[in-house]
């Protein structure tokens, strides 16, 4: 049997690289070492020897660590992942997911493929769940807006709530404009008034 | 509706001064009135850079200088043959170093105006100086491999007889942690763009010693990079933006923008920084320190056609940087490839400038501060000193 791989996941985002890390202890990898503080960066990599590192593409570290291995006097040298270009569609996924990875030369490309396609499916994940978090933020954020508008129109008008609703939304429709957008016109407009 | 619709044009960057003609075209209408719709996407590293415009995530993006050639050369991962269309202004960097080597360097005659002769011999004798008594050698940080900084930096080193590999240490790492690292003493100096230099300078002691423009007066430093084969499958599309690009780079150089400017770019999308740090590269007087105020004529520039028009003797002299350090191996065939990556062709006929321009043949070239001549004729004198000099 093969020694397993020991794998380095760089991310500052602690939740992302434990979904990550995770993913990796599933599929078997019992060595996974994750980094969220850029110091030392250097060092600890050299501590580490790792056969991959897993990198995000937020990461403005990613020259620096281009840069330690084009120098690197080690044997173990990391290269970028993906060189060949038979694996464009690969590179493009990764790249589309916002993940990059360095392997170390001479490692072959069936035991690096997984690992790569695994972190690939956890950053989409993650990035769609950030994406439903933002959504549900906004939505909250909107009612919010258009109970605000309804009081106004209530107490400026003496109409009942469902008729404020009521205005709002034909107001909306009438203007092709979204709901949330006409109650926030007619909040800012009556703190303006009201100043 | 207008009866033409817009093409699109997707664009990266990095949050740097000279994103300014991108930010200029795409907020000021230049790029509107060429029909074009531009989209500028910021990004956080130059590997970024280069992977999303290698898969096309973007039809062109702000590069380094010499990244077009090094990825034309297949020096990179992910290399694809690139054209470098336009030059995005000249000038820009500044070497700076943390207030204990300053006083030292002061100590050893270092002028105060940033002559870049004498600041280099006197950090030449304070290395020395070190050398002699065992202390360890000095650590200098630059932005990328394959950039105008590592090749100024290593230029003025070697030009003092301080060796860049052997007698310093030099690191890669981002221009926005730089001034940190110096404060925290993990630097000694590094060579970085503005507003990088100015930061050190009010919050970490720092010194500016020399500057780009002292180094290598009227060179480029970013340029628009795109495929080839974008280029060559959008040509008119790609001229029409170097005509935005050309009209944004007239109202930069415009003093009457200036104020304009500097708020564009320290605004959220860009740099994203206080205003006071943009200026001093705009106005061309920076803080050397904290106390001392420096007029540098032309440090950052933008406007006219010469300025912003590809050279192919500046392609070849970043090319000659990368074979005298190692980073390349000299070879006839990829002269030709380098002329070709800055090849002034595109920008010529983009602005009808042909035979206005002459580019590429007699006449052009380059002085250097050491007094060094560097041009098409003089090429091969220095790639043959230059053998030998790595590692």
């Amino acid at each position: 049997m093969t020694p397993s791989l020991s794998i380095l996941v760089i991310d500052d985002n602690r939740i992302r690289a434990s979904i990550i890390e995770q993913g990796l202890r599933d599929a078997g990898h019992d060595k996974v070492i994750v980094l969220d503080q850029m110091d030392g960066l250097v060092r600890r990599i050299t501590e580490i020897e790792p056969d991959v590192i897993v990198i995000d593409l937020e990461n403005p570290n990613r020259d620096q660590l281009e840069h330690i291995f084009q120098v690197s006097r080690a044997v173990r040298r990391p290269i970028a992942m993906f060189v060949d270009k038979a694996d464009a569609g690969s590179i493009e996924a990764a790249v589309d997911a916002g993940v990059s990875a360095y392997v170390v030369d001479g490692l072959k490309r069936e035991r690096v493929k997984p690992i790569m396609d695994m972190a690939i499916s956890r950053f989409r994940a993650f990035a769609r769940l950030n994406q439903e978090l933002e959504d549900a933020r906004s939505e909250l954020a909107e009612r919010k807006v258009v109970d605000r508008a309804k009081g106004i129109l209530m107490k400026s008008k003496g109409i009942s709530e469902d008729e404020a609703y009521r205005l709002l939304r034909r107001t909306a429709m009438n203007q092709s404009r979204k709901i949330g957008e006409v109650a926030q016109s007619l909040v800012i407009a009556s703190g303006l008034l009201m100043d | 509706m207008s009866a033409i619709s817009r093409q699109t044009i997707v664009a990266g960057f990095l949050p740097l001064l000279d994103c300014a003609l991108l930010a200029v075209a795409a907020s000021r209408g230049f790029a509107e009135a060429e029909g074009i719709e531009l989209k500028l996407v910021r990004e956080t590293s130059w590997a970024n850079i280069r992977d999303r415009i290698s898969v096309g995530h973007f039809d062109v993006a702000h590069m380094l200088a010499p990244m077009p050639i090094a990825s034309s050369l297949s020096l990179t991962t992910l290399a694809v043959p690139m054209r470098a269309v336009m030059a995005l202004g000249t000038g820009g960097n500044a070497i700076s170093v943390s207030g204990d080597l300053w006083r030292a360097m002061k100590v050893e005659g270092a002028a105060e105006n940033g002559d870049p002769l004498s600041t280099g011999q006197a950090l030449a004798r304070v290395i020395r100086n070190r050398a002699e008594t065992g202390a360890p050698s000095l650590h200098f940080g630059v932005v990328h491999p394959f950039s105008g900084h590592a090749y100024e930096l290593r230029y003025w080193l070697a030009a003092a007889g301080i060796h860049p590999d052997r007698d310093v240490e030099i690191s890669v790492l981002p221009p926005t942690v730089m001034a940190d690292a110096l404060a925290a003493g993990q630097l000694d100096g590094y060579c970085v763009g503005e507003p990088w230099n100015t930061k050190a300078a009010d919050t970490a002691g720092a010194r500016i010693v020399t500057t780009k423009e002292a180094i290598w007066p009227g060179s480029p430093e970013k340029v628009l990079g795109v495929t080839a084969k974008w280029a060559e499958a959008n040509g008119d599309l790609l001229c029409r933006l170097i005509a935005a690009l050309m009209a944004a780079a007239n109202w930069c150089a415009d003093p009457g923008n200036l104020e304009e400017l500097a708020g564009l770019l320290a605004g959220a999308e860009f740099l994203d920084c206080p205003v006071d740090w943009c200026r001093p590269a705009l106005v061309g007087r920076l803080r050397f320190d904290a106390q001392t105020e420096v007029n540098v004529p032309g440090f950052l520039s933008f406007g006219g056609v010469e300025r912003h028009c590809p050279r192919e003797d500046h392609g070849l002299w970043f090319y000659a940087q990368m074979v005298r350090w190692g980073q390349a191996r000299f070879s006839e065939g990829d002269l030709d490839l380098v002329r070709q990556t800055f090849s002034p062709a595109l920008f010529q006929k983009a602005l009808g400038t042909d035979g206005v321009l002459n580019a590429s043949g007699e006449g052009t070239g380059s002085t250097l501060f050491d007094g060094q001549v560097f041009s098409d004729q003089t090429l091969a004198d220095h790639i043959a000193g230059y053998v030998g000099q790595a590692g």
